[in-house]
Formats: structure tokens, C-alpha cells, sequence
């Protein structure tokens, strides 16, 4: 009986050890198979974190070249931005400079309009006078006429001169104003700040009156308002140029015209005088 | 059509008044009168409303001053503004001038940006 107790007991322990040793096998599996997957998930990580690092970079690159582009951009719009900026500041400036100059043509326009509006010699001159005064700004000045033998020269209208001591003068000994009558060109005085007259008519401009390249007579100008701060601009210039033939003109034309006005009622008088006899 | 702005231009010069009339019309819907004379401008002024008068100082009959001194006194047209344009540069004369009422004051030869900038200025035209 004990022995086959043994061979039982015996028996249950080879079972018990054959169960244990396969949950020992198995136990073995799955802590292979547990380090297996472990591997792999580490792997799986490190692949996935390779992937979104990819996709990291390429997406700062995309946004790099993105950035890049639009600096770009940025900077052609900057350049647009200071070129039509400089254009404005042209267009402005060129603004400035025709408004300046329409104001200019309306004076030029304005005197010669005067001047050819009448046929009358005092009316003429007076119109002369009005543009020295009020368009060129000067107070001081002569209007002189040459004689039929061009030598000598008379004052035919003034303003701010002693038209008694200042009246005639004969070219040869006129200084300036007669080397201006006899030549036909202008004189201008270029240093007008540190001028200093060599004698009471020294003029600081002076312009002849001319029908082509016939001189009739000439304007002196001996000294500028206060306000004109001894400055001469460039709209004076165009006058004093528009003054030198349209002036001339309107001189000769009126002249012209009381002569004819005169022979006129002469005749008309010898007309009567015949027809009445 | 109606003038929105009337101005009345006294100077004795034709070619003056043709000056400043030109440059007064670069101003939208403008209508110019024009007087040789302090007298004459006072006719005007009792003819018709002005809402500016430019005024010369030297002037057969009535200058510009005496002129001014008369409407700044005047109930109906003392309020008008007035512009004063002149060949008359010194301090005093202008001092005298602004004295008297006058708006602003103008010296000869005149810039026509100078006289429109006060024209607009005291009209409040844009």
C-alpha cells in the first residue's frame, strides 16, 4: 500500500512538473513574444516620429519659400511704392511749374492785349507805363523815342524821373541807353544786389523797341520797388522781351496812324477848299 | 446761371483790372465787377451784394484807403471783405492798411497764386 501510494504520489508529481515546465515553455513565449512586440512598438515610434519629422521640415519649407516670395513681393510693391512717390513729387513739381507758367502767359496776354487795343499814342504809352509799373514792378523809368534821323533820343513818357533834366540825348553820347538804340540789343544789369549806379540815369535795364531789326526807340529802367527786392525774374525777362517788339509795334502803329489821321483831314480840308472854290 | 461768388475789382489801371479779373476766373462760378474808382465802386457796391472786393490804393478821385475807411463803416457792406493790392511795399503803408479792416494786403507786381491763396483763404474756398 505505501508503495503504490508512492508510485501515486510519484506520478502526480511528474504531471505536476510536465504542467509546470509547459506553463514554464509558455511563460517563456510570452515574455518572447512580449519583448518582440515591445521592439517592435519602439520601432513603430521611431518610424512615426521619422515620418512627422519629414513632414516638419518640408512643411517649413513650404513656408520658408512662401516667406521668401512674399518678401519679395514686398519689396517690388516698396519700389512701386517709391517710384510712383518720386512721380507724384514730379507730377507736383510739374504742377507748380505749368501753373507758374500759365500765370506768366496770362500777364504776357494780358499786355499785349492792352497794348494792341488802341491806336492812340498817349493811350500806348500810358498802357507801357501801366505794364512797367504794375507787371514788371519798377518806379523808376524812361520811355524814349529815336528821332527821324536816328540820333538823337527823346523822352516821350516817364515815372519817378526829372523829365525836365532827363529829356533828350543824342546816341553817341547816351552811354548805355545809346549803345542799347544802336546796336538794338538789351542790357541788364546782372548783379542787381551790389549795384551801384556810376551816375543818376545809369539804368539797370534796358531794352530796345524794335520792328524786325529796326530800332524805334528805347526803355530804361533805372530802379525796381522795394518789394521786388532787387530781383528780376523770369517772367520780367519774357516781358521785357514782349515789351520790345509788341511795345514797338503799338508805338509805331499809333504813330502811323495819327499821321495818316492828319494827312486825312488836310486833304479832306484841300478836298473842300476846292470844291467850295 | 447763378454766381456763387461776386467780387468787385477797384483799380484804376485797365490793365490791372484785366489781370486780376483774368486770374479771379480760374475760381469756379465767379462773377467780376469792375470800378475805376473809389466812386465808382461805391456805386457798384449800392447796385449789387459782393462777397469780396479787391481795392487799389492810388486812385484818381477816391483812393483805396478812403475807400475801405467808408465801407468798413458802412452797416450794409462794412462786413465785406476786402484784399488790398498795391505798389505801395512799405511796412507803414501796409500796417495802414490792415489798420483800416482790409483782409489782406498785396503787393505789386502781383503773383496770382498769392492773390487766388487769399481769395480762397478768406472765402473758405477749397
Amino acid at each position: 500500500m505505501d508503495k503504490k501510494g508512492d508510485s501515486e504520489i510519484e506520478k502526480k508529481a511528474n504531471e505536476f512538473l510536465k504542467i509546470f515546465r509547459k506553463g514554464e515553455e509558455f511563460t517563456q513565449e510570452l515574455l518572447k513574444e512580449n519583448e518582440r512586440l515591445r521592439y517592435k512598438i519602439l520601432e513603430l515610434e521611431e518610424q512615426k516620429h521619422n515620418v512627422q519629422r519629414v513632414d516638419n521640415s518640408e512643411t517649413l519649407t513650404k513656408l520658408a519659400e512662401a516667406l521668401k516670395k512674399l518678401e519679395n513681393e514686398k519689396r517690388a510693391l516698396l519700389d512701386q511704392f517709391k517710384e510712383v512717390e518720386q512721380e507724384n513729387k514730379d507730377f507736383a513739381h510739374r504742377y507748380v511749374e505749368v501753373e507758374e507758367e500759365n500765370n506768366n502767359l496770362a500777364n504776357l496776354y494780358v499786355a499785349s492785349y492792352q497794348l494792341h487795343s488802341t491806336l492812340d499814342l498817349q493811350e500806348v504809352l500810358r498802357i507801357v507805363i501801366e505794364i512797367i509799373i504794375n507787371l514788371v514792378g519798377s518806379d523808376r523809368f524812361a520811355v524814349m523815342l529815336l528821332d527821324e534821323n536816328a540820333t538823337e533820343l527823346s523822352v516821350v513818357a516817364s515815372e519817378g524821373i526829372d523829365d525836365k533834366r532827363f529829356k533828350k540825348m543824342t546816341i553817341e553820347e547816351g552811354g548805355i541807353i545809346g549803345t542799347v538804340a544802336r546796336s538794338g540789343k538789351s542790357y541788364y544789369e546782372t548783379d542787381l544786389e551790389n549795384f551801384t549806379p556810376i551816375s543818376e540815369y545809369h539804368p539797370i535795364v534796358c531794352i530796345p523797341l524794335k520792328i524786325n531789326s529796326h530800332v524805334i526807340g528805347v526803355i530804361a529802367l533805372f530802379g525796381l520797388l522795394e518789394q521786388k527786392k532787387k530781383k528780376l525774374t523770369r517772367v520780367d525777362f519774357e516781358l521785357f522781351s514782349m515789351l520790345a517788339g509788341h511795345a514797338a509795334t503799338a508805338i509805331f502803329s499809333s504813330k502811323l496812324y495819327s499821321q495818316s489821321e492828319r494827312k486825312l483831314s488836310t486833304m479832306q480840308g484841300f478836298i473842300d477848299l476846292l470844291s467850295g472854290g | 446761371m447763378t454766381a456763387e461768388y461776386r467780387f468787385l475789382v477797384v483799380e484804376d489801371s485797365p490793365t490791372m483790372r484785366q489781370l486780376i479779373t483774368f486770374s479771379l476766373k480760374r475760381i469756379k462760378n465767379v462773377q467780376v465787377t469792375e470800378a475805376s474808382n473809389g466812386v465808382d465802386a461805391l456805386k457798384k457796391l449800392s447796385e449789387d451784394k459782393f462777397h469780396l472786393m479787391i481795392v487799389d490804393i492810388n486812385m484818381p478821385l477816391m483812393d483805396g484807403l478812403k475807400l475801405l475807411s467808408i465801407v468798413r463803416k458802412d452797416s450794409t457792406h462794412g462786413q465785406i471783405p476786402v484784399i488790398i493790392v498795391t505798389t505801395e511795399g512799405a511796412a507803414a503803408d501796409r500796417d495802414k492798411g490792415l489798420k483800416l479792416g482790409a483782409n489782406a494786403y498785396l503787393t505789386k507786381p502781383i503773383q496770382t497764386n498769392d492773390l487766388l491763396n487769399s481769395v480762397r483763404e478768406i472765402l473758405k474756398i477749397e
